[in-house]
């Protein structure tokens, strides 16, 4: 599988960079010719992990976030959504429905299970005081 | 995000309309608030068919009015929610303490 396309952005930990993160990764692989439901699984799944990034990585809203996306020839979209935040203590746990650490929010504690759910692959790697890294993989249908 | 609140027999409709994210929905979330505890309705509706995308945030934004309606022994209605939205509050559970339409 090589890789035919590739992209990289650097956004702050501003919540209203929400938005801009999950319709600039659309646009991006909107040349694999998505559905329409694709697409929109793709959006859902990223704007729970730059979410997350800006809600629990960071506390302040000078925070950087990468977001990288390569398409692979096999019609294979991976995208990695990294931060250099605070860390998650136990991935395993965060990884559990109705698991959040935010206790005022109204946080579902969903995010990473509707990432599984709308995605293929998830894998989450992370160190406390460190940062985390998300990496989300998607065949787009031909 | 643009929302409009009515009020009219005891029922508070909320229309919204655009994209729900945890950015978006925030002003929303006091603006609803306020209304349903100045007016105390019965019946809170919560109109998601103009809504084009939701993420969990909108999970968290039926399930934050469900506790505040509920604390005035109110109901919650979520109205005209497209196959993804309601895959989302099912997913997350919301169905057990909504009526989801």
């Amino acid at each position: 599988m090589k890789i035919i396309n590739e992209m990289k952005a650097i956004i702050s930990s501003k919540s209203v960079n929400e938005g801009y993160a999950r319709v600039a990764v659309g646009a991006f692989i909107a040349q694999l010719d998505p559905t329409l439901d694709e697409l929109a699984d793709i959006k859902t799944a990223v704007s729970e992990a730059v979410t997350n990034c800006i809600v629990h990585a960071y506390d302040r809203p000078d925070g950087k976030i990468m977001i990288q996306v390569k398409l692979y020839d096999n019609n294979r979209a991976v995208i990695i959504i990294k931060d250099w935040g605070k860390g998650i203590e136990d991935v395993k746990k965060a990884l559990e429905p109705c698991f959040t650490t935010s206790e005022g929010e109204e946080r579902s504690g969903m995010g990473f299970t509707i990432m599984e759910t709308f995605m293929d692959k998830l894998r989450v790697t992370s160190k406390p005081g460190k940062g985390t890294r998300v990496v989300l993989e998607k065949y787009i249908s031909k | 995000m643009q929302y409009r609140i009515d009020m009219s027999d005891n029922i508070l409709t909320v229309s919204l309309a655009g994209e729900i994210d945890h950015h978006n929905i925030e002003p929303v979330r006091e603006a609803v608030d306020g209304a349903i505890l100045s007016r105390r309705p019965s019946l809170l509706i919560l109109d998601f068919s103009k809504i084009s995308f939701m993420d969990s945030s909108g999970f968290g934004f039926v399930m934050g009015r469900y506790k505040t309606m509920n604390s005035l022994g109110g109901q919650v209605i979520v109205r005209g929610s497209n196959k993804r939205i309601k895959m989302i509050l099912e997913l997350s559970g919301a169905g057990k303490y909504v009526t989801i339409e």
